[in-house]
């Protein structure tokens, strides 16, 4: 068993998803399970091996610093569940 | 000999101060997306389908900013990586579109780096760096337009920042207030930042802590977000304060972050971060490693003219100028920019560099901050500048008559040579003439010169200020003090 | 009316024998009839109406002009909605159109509707999505049968003649299994051949478009419009895009095939092992050289998919999170809650589970030994390609371990599940394309896929070793 009920609910806080005890009991089934198959790397030896990031072998494509002035505030905000006065708004933060 | 120390009630103690600055890219686009950087848009107005994080968008990096950074790196005096990574830092935030801040953790692209900073009575520090990368500013959140809402406005979202990190080398309010400036000069001479701290273009998060000298060092606390010299200072201040007296009482630091109220200047706990963060770095697969060849650094280097302290040994050596007169006079890039203009319009100014260096500290600065006028766009013109204070030295006019010429400059932008001629403002040297004016002077105050003779030494000051208002202020007030004893003692 | 390929419906269109409006028609009433099959997110006819008006401008030289599509609701569409299956993106009208799909439309494609999917393509049976499951068009009724995943609902449309074409991604398999379970022909180009720009983002290193069809030609005409250089997309490859549907070719002779033996897997029937034996005899009566490989790291594949894969999703799905677009929950006292709220109500069982998975990979202090460890498997995966690869030309594997199975069969295991891609998942890892075409049948005569296998950027390779097969059932 590699995770309890403690860590699940620690790790649900960070990606910011609520669940009830219901899921949070069997996704710990369920996790726990996956962590102990995924487990079976450790078989492998890969002291002298750099990880892999990314298939591409080119470098980094870069662009040219040109600016668009986009006036973009209807479309951006078209999508937006809650909009006002320009803004994007949510429930009020205190910092 | 460390005279940074503050007293407590009980022990003295040692600030220790590293500061993480962040520093906007001056670019034209943001970092990863081409919307523009334009400071005090519309809301949301200058917000690309990448700033605000539309399924599928994809970040493109600006060839500019990377270039931007390599400058400020080698004007830090800094290694250069040819490797270096962006990451994703994840975290949630309402002015955060992404859900991650895409910046750089393992793999900088600036490594180690120094720079020095310069005290009044001669000494000089260094102040290493630890690193700079590069990463993307977040929008922003206001929090007090609505009730019960807070408003996000995603312009900024996107835009580039350099974070430069200190190690903790910094020993009080003065030394960070200092370094900041020296920061700040470098990137305004290298033109990698327009170090406007009112826009936010520059801000600083402090890290602090005490300790008694000697000691281990002790917990710190991180302050966020201050956009002020003056505020970095009094956030410094206090906090030292409010860490010995906990120490002192016997109390413990708890590590932290906090907030400054500019208000009461005081610092306090933020709210909303106070569980502990768990921002799970890793290589952004939306992007490929950044590689930066040493022909592409030599280049940028070749690029770089002449940085805050190549100048400064510049005015000392040549000019003679104190190391801290310079250091003062080179900070900021525009005035020193307008002072080598100035010595350059005229041969014989270098050798009076102190009085144009007065000229432009004192009379300049008085007449430009009256108007709040920045000398970059100064109506008073260096090549004029420094042709009135020739016409100083060579005493056409007097230093008096000049600063009225000054006032006359800025409000007409004319020549000065224009103005004098114009109003007829050129010094009386003419012996004959300044004889004449005496003469009627003493003739006009026939009692003062009894007095005078029968020993009231301080009516000289009288003549002498009598005989320069009928002449306008113009007389050359050495010739006129000779004249003037000269006739007072034939009537003895 | 049936259509049997694009080359077929251009000459009906070109000599005038039917027009672009009753090709719409056609299709619009073969998608009406199978509407049980829950193929389509969205379908509307007004929308594929308007498309006909601008399509019967287009010149007949437009090489897909009126050729009916169907594109996995993965891809950001400007005329319809889209959802990725998941209700968070609930009422998402992108005002953007993606690179794929752009293309599409510029050559004069006629979208008939988006399709289903599992939710953000993480699943291999379509029934993931928030919108139901999609039915395999195979099944007999008392069965439903499961599409495959996540690309179901596109195998699917293409299955039930609902379209000649459809767009899919596949991350770890996600064209290649589904065609395979519903006896069409899918590929996955080379990582990075198509621009992810536009497609809602699951693993950002393994997402590659690709595209279903009815035969090997009409793929590789359906590819070689999509494919191409996107500067918007920095992982987009910077490639001359070959004429594959002009180069395809079934001279197989001297080439050589790959059989790797870490495919012989326990547990897959004789059936399967019985089409794969067919297909390298086949390719070795047209002349090709059949050589046995080893691809050690075979085993691995999976367990690192499913580290990889869920760590850059959890980071990619963080945007999703009420304040800018979609599904946001009522009723939050806190910025805190609403996101909590929103997440939790706004994802389906399978996105949490591997978003938590994710997070807890990326998590301080088992970064090094999940993540870290997963991407140098990852490399020694890779590395076995490229070994292989020096030795032959292409690889030949079964597509998937089984046929296609009865709707939540595999549900209650998710690692059951994960094994239906055992196949396809290595592949993804390394980048390389893979190809998979329907080849014989199971005892209930439900069709098997057979995967072929290249080097990067060798699509053409493939699609002819495809194509020579593909004349074993005409």
């Amino acid at each position: 068993m590699k995770l309890d009920t403690n860590t699940i609910n620690k790790i649900a806080k960070l990606a910011r998803i609520k669940l009830s005890e219901q899921e949070s009991k069997d996704l710990l089934k369920d996790m726990n399970s996956i962590l102990d198959w995924v487990e079976q790397l450790n078989e492998v030896d890969t002291d002298k091996i750099e990880p892999l990031a990314n298939i591409s072998s080119s470098s980094l494509p870069k662009r040219k610093d040109q600016a668009e002035d986009i006036n973009s505030s209807d479309e951006i905000l078209q999508n937006s569940p809650d909009k006002l006065e320009g803004y994007f708004a949510v429930p009020k933060v205190v910092e | 000999m460390n005279n940074n120390l503050i007293k407590g009630n009980k022990f003295e103690w040692e600030t220790i101060i590293g500061l993480e600055i962040h520093a906007q890219v001056k670019s034209k686009s943001k970092l990863f997306s081409n919307s523009s950087t334009a400071f005090g848009s519309k809301p949301n107005s200058q917000v690309s389908l990448v700033d605000a994080a539309m399924p599928g968008m994809l970040p493109v990096i600006n060839q500019y900013c990377i270039e931007q950074a390599v400058r400020t790196g080698i004007g830090l005096n800094a290694q250069i990586n040819n490797y270096s990574v962006f990451d994703r830092k994840n975290y949630f935030y309402a002015d955060l579109p992404q859900g991650y801040q895409i910046s750089q953790y393992k793999y900088p692209i600036v490594g180690k780096g120094k720079v020095t900073i310069d005290f009044k009575d001669g000494n000089s520090k260094d102040i290493r760096i630890v690193r700079l990368h590069l990463e993307q500013d977040a929008g922003k959140s206001l929090h007090d337009q609505n009730p019960t809402k807070t408003y996000v406005d995603l312009n900024r979202s996107g835009v580039a920042l350099m974070e430069i990190v200190s190690e903790p080398d910094i020993r009080s309010a003065e030394e960070a207030g200092l370094y900041i400036n020296k920061i700040r000069s470098i990137l305004m001479y290298l033109d990698t930042c327009d170090g406007n701290m009112q826009e936010g273009s520059l801000r600083a998060d402090v890290n602090i802590s005490v300790r008694k000298p000697g000691d281990e060092y002790g917990t710190r606390c991180e302050i966020k977000n201050l956009n002020s010299i003056k505020f970095i200072k009094q956030a410094i201040h206090y906090e030292a304060k409010r860490q010995i007296e906990i120490l002192e009482e016997g109390g413990i630091i708890e590590q932290n972050t906090l907030l400054f109220n500019t208000s009461n200047g005081k610092t306090r706990p933020m709210r909303s971060k106070e569980e502990a963060h768990d921002y799970r770095y890793f290589p952004d697969p939306d992007l490929l490693p950044l590689e930066i060849s040493q022909t592409e650094i030599d280049k940028l280097k070749s690029s770089i003219t002449e940085l805050p302290d190549d100048r400064k040994k510049r005015y000392v050596d040549d000019y003679n100028l104190s190391n801290y007169d310079a250091s003062v006079l080179t900070s900021d890039k525009h005035v020193s920019d307008y002072f080598d203009e100035v010595i350059n319009s005229d041969k014989s100014l270098k050798e009076s560099s102190k009085i144009v260096v007065n000229w432009i500290t004192s009379e300049l600065f008085s007449i430009l901050n009256e108007h709040n006028i920045e000398i970059k766009i100064s109506p008073i013109t260096p090549k004029y500048l420094g042709k009135l204070v020739k016409l100083i030295l060579e005493n056409v006019i007097s230093g008096k008559i000049a600063k009225d010429v000054l006032i006359d400059m800025y409000n007409t932008k004319k020549d000065p040579e224009t103005i004098i001629d114009q109003k007829g403002l050129k010094q009386l040297t003419n012996t004959s003439e300044i004889e004449n004016i005496v003469e009627e002077v003493l003739k006009e105050n026939q009692k003062m010169v009894e007095q005078y003779l029968s020993g009231k030494d301080k009516l000289l000051g009288f003549f002498v200020g009598e005989s320069m208002k009928k002449s306008k202020g113009k007389a050359n007030p050495k010739i006129l003090n000779e004249i003037l004893k000269n006739k007072l003692s034939k009537k003895n | 009316m049936e259509f049997k390929s694009i080359s077929e419906l251009q000459s009906l269109l070109n000599d005038k024998k039917i027009s672009v409006k009753e090709i719409a028609d056609t299709y619009i009433k073969k998608i009406k009839e199978k509407k049980d099959l829950n193929i389509f997110i969205y379908f509307n006819e007004d929308k594929i109406y308007e498309q006909v008006k601008n399509i019967e401008n287009f010149s007949n030289e437009k090489k897909l002009k009126a050729i009916p599509i169907a594109v996995k609701d993965l891809f950001c569409t400007k005329n319809m909605p889209t959802t990725a299956a998941s209700k968070i993106l609930e009422n998402f009208h992108p005002t953007y159109e993606s690179f794929v799909t752009q293309r599409l439309v510029d050559m004069g494609a006629m979208f008939v509707g988006k399709t289903n999917l599992d939710e953000f393509a993480m699943g291999s049976a379509t029934n993931t999505s928030y919108f139901g499951n999609t039915i395999n068009p195979l099944s007999e009724k008392d069965i439903p049968l499961a599409p495959g995943g996540s690309s179901g609902g596109s195998a699917a449309a293409v299955a039930a003649d609902l379209c000649l074409g459809a767009t899919g991604t596949d991350t770890g398999g996600s064209i290649r299994q589904p065609a395979s379970l519903c006896g069409v022909v899918g590929i996955k180009p080379t990582y990075g051949l198509c621009s992810r720009w536009g497609i809602a983002a699951f693993a950002s290193s393994l997402d590659q478009a690709g595209v279903f069809s009815k035969n090997v030609t009409d793929s590789s005409i359906l590819l070689e419009e999509m494919a191409g250089y996107d500067q918007r997309d920095s992982t987009s490859s910077n490639v001359k895009i070959p004429n594959f549907s002009k180069e395809l070719n079934t001279d197989m002779s001297g080439k050589i095939i790959g059989v790797p033996k870490e495919y012989a897997v326990d547990g897959i029937s004789d059936e399967i092992n019985q089409v794969w034996e067919d297909a390298i005899k086949s390719l070795e009566k047209k002349g090709a050289i059949i050589k046995k490989i080893s691809l050690p790291h075979t085993k691995y594949a999976l367990p690192t998919y499913y580290i990889i894969a869920p760590a850059e999703a959890s980071s990619n799905l963080a945007r999703y999170d009420g304040v800018k677009y979609g599904f946001r929950a009522d009723d939050s006292n806190s910025l805190d809650e609403m996101y909590e709220l929103t997440r939790s109500e706004g994802f389906g069982k399978e996105v949490k589970r591997r978003i938590l998975i994710g997070t807890y990979v990326l998590s301080a202090g088992y970064y090094d030994a999940y993540y870290i460890k997963a991407q140098k498997v990852r490399k020694l995966i890779a590395n076995d390609f490229v070994n292989t690869f020096s030795e032959c030309d292409f690889i030949l594997t079964p597509t998937a371990p089984s046929a296609a199975f009865p709707l939540n069969e595999k549900q209650d295991d998710p690692i059951k599940m994960y094994l239906n891609d055992v196949f396809t998942v290595p592949a993804s890892l390394a980048g390389i394309p893979g190809i998979s075409i329907p080849y014989g049948s199971d005892k209930k005569g439900l069709p098997l896929g057979i995967q072929i296998l290249g080097k990067h950027y060798n699509e053409q390779e493939i699609f002819n070793a495809a194509f020579a097969l593909e004349k074993d059932y005409e």
